[in-house]
């Protein structure tokens, strides 16, 4: 019966039958993609505000010169698990929640391949971070040698106390939760199709996370290994990174960043994917380059595989590979450079309106590249022997994290929900938050650039006076951001319970259903879609060549 | 905001340091270069963006093309972008060359970090010191309330700078015995690892006399903020000069003639606060979990002998601090027993602490 319902039936909603258990044990046991897809977004919201409130001890730190608030090594364990928990508990789960929703709707699948895997990658995420987060209540604190986890720093007894195995196997169901997400990405993809979408029907955002999910599969298990060795050269006295006992500190290095560098593009790629589809929506123009962009996503990916190094150019490495990771390292400005002159060109001649989604993905396009030129000055080795391990390095890496990831997190939470919940959003609440979010995000990270090149090194309490004026200015924009943060969440919050009260359309946005799949399905989407796939993949981008 | 520093503080900079030797001075023109054709291209690419911005909007009554590729374009914006990129990879490799290049050095100084100081040995000369952040910035740092802006040169002082020559090629090898720091002055150009078990080259010759300021730029534990670098460059008669001082001062034995008890806990309090106070903490509570605390402790407030003998001996934790001499053992073992909470009410004078053979 209803397994044979027509989606674009729009009595499709009255089948009830088939909705979702009901009660708590709806969300432990669901295999639904998309409340699969959403517990992943609400737990990644929910990290994002702790993530934060650890950001706001650093700059309330930082605000004056002096300690003022917190001792050093707890200053030092925040941001260690700022990063930890907004790389590993907001930015990647968040991604993998919009995955969850959205590759099954954009490709025509009824669910993802694996449901209940699913579920349990899920779970064990949430196992993970928990695990990670118990270590900020036991004596001697959370890991304070920094994300990167560095020994011999990070087995000292006298900096890191009993934290570090609790790290270690969070990091193990961490990778375990990725790579199973990842599986399910790859399986998805590749056999869920609906038949008429060939691969290079695929929306970009398909694309990206299918590259992706590849690059997940490839580097978690080489950082499960690095970190099992920190275990074992602490517990189990082995001297992989110990030079007393025939091993090297640096070797660590080179492991951690061969899975660092990858790890960075994966939260970038499904970036790039989302904004590649949100551009041409509100531009009313195809994306410009399709292939190109597809080509260029893979070429950032198999790049990201041969540049670790340049995250270690002052470790004390011979001058060819000085030589080689800066080269290599610059060819990436190319493709990237591709994709940014791609997302111009979409715009270029459209008919552009400017929702919130679009705001934040202008917004993305324009910080992320200054996160890009600030990558290419640290590719240029020597440069880099001044701008490494300072706030330089800060404010790029936050430049393409923040006003980059999670702008686009939040352009797209603005795009679907609206989709998903069959409710609009409140507009003018939303651009106050991109305002806020843009203006804030730019005074609290365009200065670290000066303290950078001014010699402030990252990673420190407290600093010399010099530095305090651009410190005290960068702490006010980061509340400012912060509390900004605020409205997203009440947003997020009314839509789901209504918003504006307007009954949003099947496409939601003027003429989405001409850019994919997902808009041709009721709003909001019922529990199942897909049973029957569709005939035809409306991609915009292939109406000539068909 | 304080913007009105006092000359005791560097000035207030935006952009990356010239710096003093050919090496930095190379790196700020790259640096410069990068950046410049960094922004003619935002200038370029944003440009178009806002011009679209401006003008192809739906509310203007602009109705969209639909055009959605171009090979001809797309191959141009590949092709230029690596041909700069090509452009820009050429001076950065001569740079590298020379940075690279440690080479017919005229004199050698070795460079070992440690927690959380940093330690230079002359390898030319027999001149080998301990350099520490300077006392006022560590007690400022330490107290609550002090104000920072009051101390000169802010946690980027240190009691004994590294003293070289002008216009000498002056090598450095790097390491250290604990974790790995990062010796960073920015006004030379560079930074190096200094890594546990290995040894790292670099090199530098200064252009101009002065003193030049930087930081540990490696995550190195909790005081990772306060082991600073002040480097005094000399012109060849003073630096010759200050060679000879030092080693006349290296030489003298130490003076063990008696104290009185404020002297003691005076003098105690710098050997603390130089040597201890990084991981005891200022007030001797130690870090719970961690590091044990010296208020209370049965070690320090025990036989003193035996103190003196754990100090000596260090632990698998505790580094340890045989290089103290009879006269600052004295002095930091009356500080530990009597302050810090404690109360023993001996009073330890370096002849007692004197070893037998001990000719320091």
């Amino acid at each position: 019966m209803s397994a044979v319902v027509d989606e674009h039936d729009h009595h499709a909603d009255d089948h009830h039958d088939h909705g979702p258990a009901k009660g708590l044990l709806r969300w432990i046991t669901t295999t639904n993609h998309k409340d699969i897809g959403t517990m992943y977004l609400v737990f990644a919201l929910a990290m994002f505000f702790v993530g934060g409130a650890m950001a706001m001890v650093i700059r309330a730190e930082l605000f004056e010169p002096g300690l003022q608030f917190v001792d050093p090594a707890f200053f030092n364990s925040m941001t260690t698990m700022h990063a930890l928990v907004m790389v590993f508990g907001a930015v990647m789960p968040a991604f993998v929640g919009l995955a969850n929703w959205q590759i099954p709707l954009m490709i025509g699948a009824a669910d993802m391949a694996l449901p209940r895997m699913n579920n349990m990658s899920f779970w064990m995420l949430v196992a993970g971070v928990l695990l990670l987060a118990s270590t900020l209540f036991m004596e001697g604190g959370a890991p304070n040698g920094g994300w990167t986890l560095y020994p011999p720093l990070v087995l000292q007894p006298i900096t890191v106390g009993k934290a570090l195995p609790f790290a270690v196997f969070s990091v193990h169901l961490l990778g375990i939760s990725s790579i199973m997400g990842a599986i399910n990405i790859i399986a998805t993809i590749f056999n869920m199709r609906a038949p008429a979408m060939k691969m290079m029907d695929m929306p970009l955002f398909v694309w990206t996370w299918l590259i992706t999910a590849f690059l997940l599969i490839a580097v978690m298990p080489v950082f499960a290994g690095a970190v099992t060795m920190l275990l074992t050269d602490k517990f189990f006295h082995t001297s992989f990174f110990n030079a007393a006992g025939g091993g090297d500190p640096v070797l660590y290095q080179h492991i951690f960043w061969f899975f660092g560098h990858p790890e960075v593009y994966i939260m970038i790629l499904p970036t790039f994917g989302v904004a590649s589809t949100i551009i041409p929506v509100f531009a009313r123009k195809p994306l410009f380059g399709y292939a190109s962009m597809v080509w260029a996503t893979g070429s950032i990916a198999f790049l990201s595989f041969i540049v670790w190094a340049h995250h270690m150019f002052t470790v004390g490495m011979p001058i060819a590979g000085e030589l080689y990771f800066m080269y290599a390292t610059m060819i990436i400005a190319v493709p990237t450079g591709v994709k940014v002159f791609n997302w111009t060109a979409t715009m270029w001649k459209g008919a552009m309106t400017f929702e919130t989604p679009m705001l934040f993905s202008i917004a993305f396009v324009v910080l992320f590249t200054m996160g890009g030129f600030t990558g290419l000055m640290m590719s240029i080795a020597p440069a880099d022997f001044q701008y490494h391990d300072t706030y330089f390095i800060v404010a790029h890496f936050h430049y393409t994290l923040v006003p980059a990831s999670i702008f686009i997190l939040m352009a797209a939470g603005y795009f679907w929900l609206p989709k998903w919940t069959g409710h609009m959003y409140n507009e003018k609440i939303g651009q106050l938050h991109f305002w806020l979010s843009v203006i804030s995000v730019n005074i609290l990270f365009f200065p670290q650039h000066f303290l950078g090149l001014a010699g402030m090194p990252r990673r420190i309490p407290d600093y010399a006076i010099q530095f305090a004026d651009w410190n005290m200015i960068s702490s006010i924009g980061g509340f400012i951001f912060g509390a900004s943060q605020l409205l997203f969440l009440y947003i997020v919050i009314d839509t789901v319970r209504g918003g504006t009260g307007e009954k949003v359309s099947d496409e939601v946005w003027e003429d989405a259903g001409k850019h994919g799949l997902e808009w041709t399905l009721p709003s909001p989407v019922p529990y199942h879609t897909w049973t029957t796939p569709p005939t035809s993949a409306p991609t915009e981008h292939v109406l000539d060549s068909h | 905001m304080a913007l009105g520093l006092g000359a005791a503080q560097a000035d207030y900079t935006l952009n990356l340091m010239k710096g003093v030797t050919k090496v930095s001075n190379d790196i700020y023109d790259l640096h410069m270069l990068i950046l410049w054709i960094c922004v003619a291209i935002g200038v370029g690419v944003f440009g178009v963006m806002f011009y679209s911005i401006y003008h192809h909007r739906k509310s203007k009554g602009h109705v969209a093309a639909q055009f959605h590729e171009n090979t001809t374009v797309e191959i141009i914006w590949t092709i230029i972008p690596t041909l700069i990129l090509v452009a820009m990879a050429i001076p950065a490799t001569y740079t590298m060359l020379e940075l690279n290049d440690v080479e017919k050095s005229d004199m050698t100084i070795q460079v070992t970090g440690r927690q959380w100081y940093w330690d230079y040995k002359y390898l030319n000369s027999d001149i080998h010191f301990e350099s520490h952040l300077d006392e006022a910035s560590e007690r400022a740092h330490r107290t609550k309330g002090a104000d920072p802006r009051s101390v000169p040169h802010y946690l980027l002082n240190v009691d004994k700078p590294l003293v070289i020559p002008v216009k000498k090629k002056v090598r450095f090898v790097l390491t250290s015995t604990d974790v790995i720091h990062s010796w960073w002055v920015p006004d030379l150009g560079w930074k190096k690892d200094a890594n546990p078990g290995f040894i790292n080259e670099a090199w530098t010759s200064v252009d101009k006399a002065g003193t030049y300021r930087g930081q540990c730029t490696e995550l190195c534990g909790r005081d990772h903020a306060f082991m600073p670098i002040v480097v005094i460059a000399l012109e060849q008669p003073e630096y010759d000069a200050w060679v000879i001082k030092t080693l006349e001062q290296q030489k003298q034995k130490p003076d063990l003639s008696d104290q009185s008890s404020q002297q003691l806990m005076a003098h105690g309090e710098s050997v603390y606060l130089k040597n201890c106070v990084g991981c005891h903490q200022i007030n001797g509570a130690g870090v719970p979990g961690l590091i044990p605390a010296l208020t209370g402790s049965a070690i320090a407030t025990g036989k003193w002998e035996s103190l003196d003998g754990f100090l000596r001996a260090g632990t698998s934790k505790m580094p340890k601090f045989d290089k103290l001499n009879a006269k600052e053992s004295a002095e930091l073992m009356t500080y530990v027993r009597n302050n810090l909470g404690n109360k023993v009410g001996d009073e330890l004078q370096p002849k007692q602490t004197a070893l037998p053979d001990d000719d320091d």
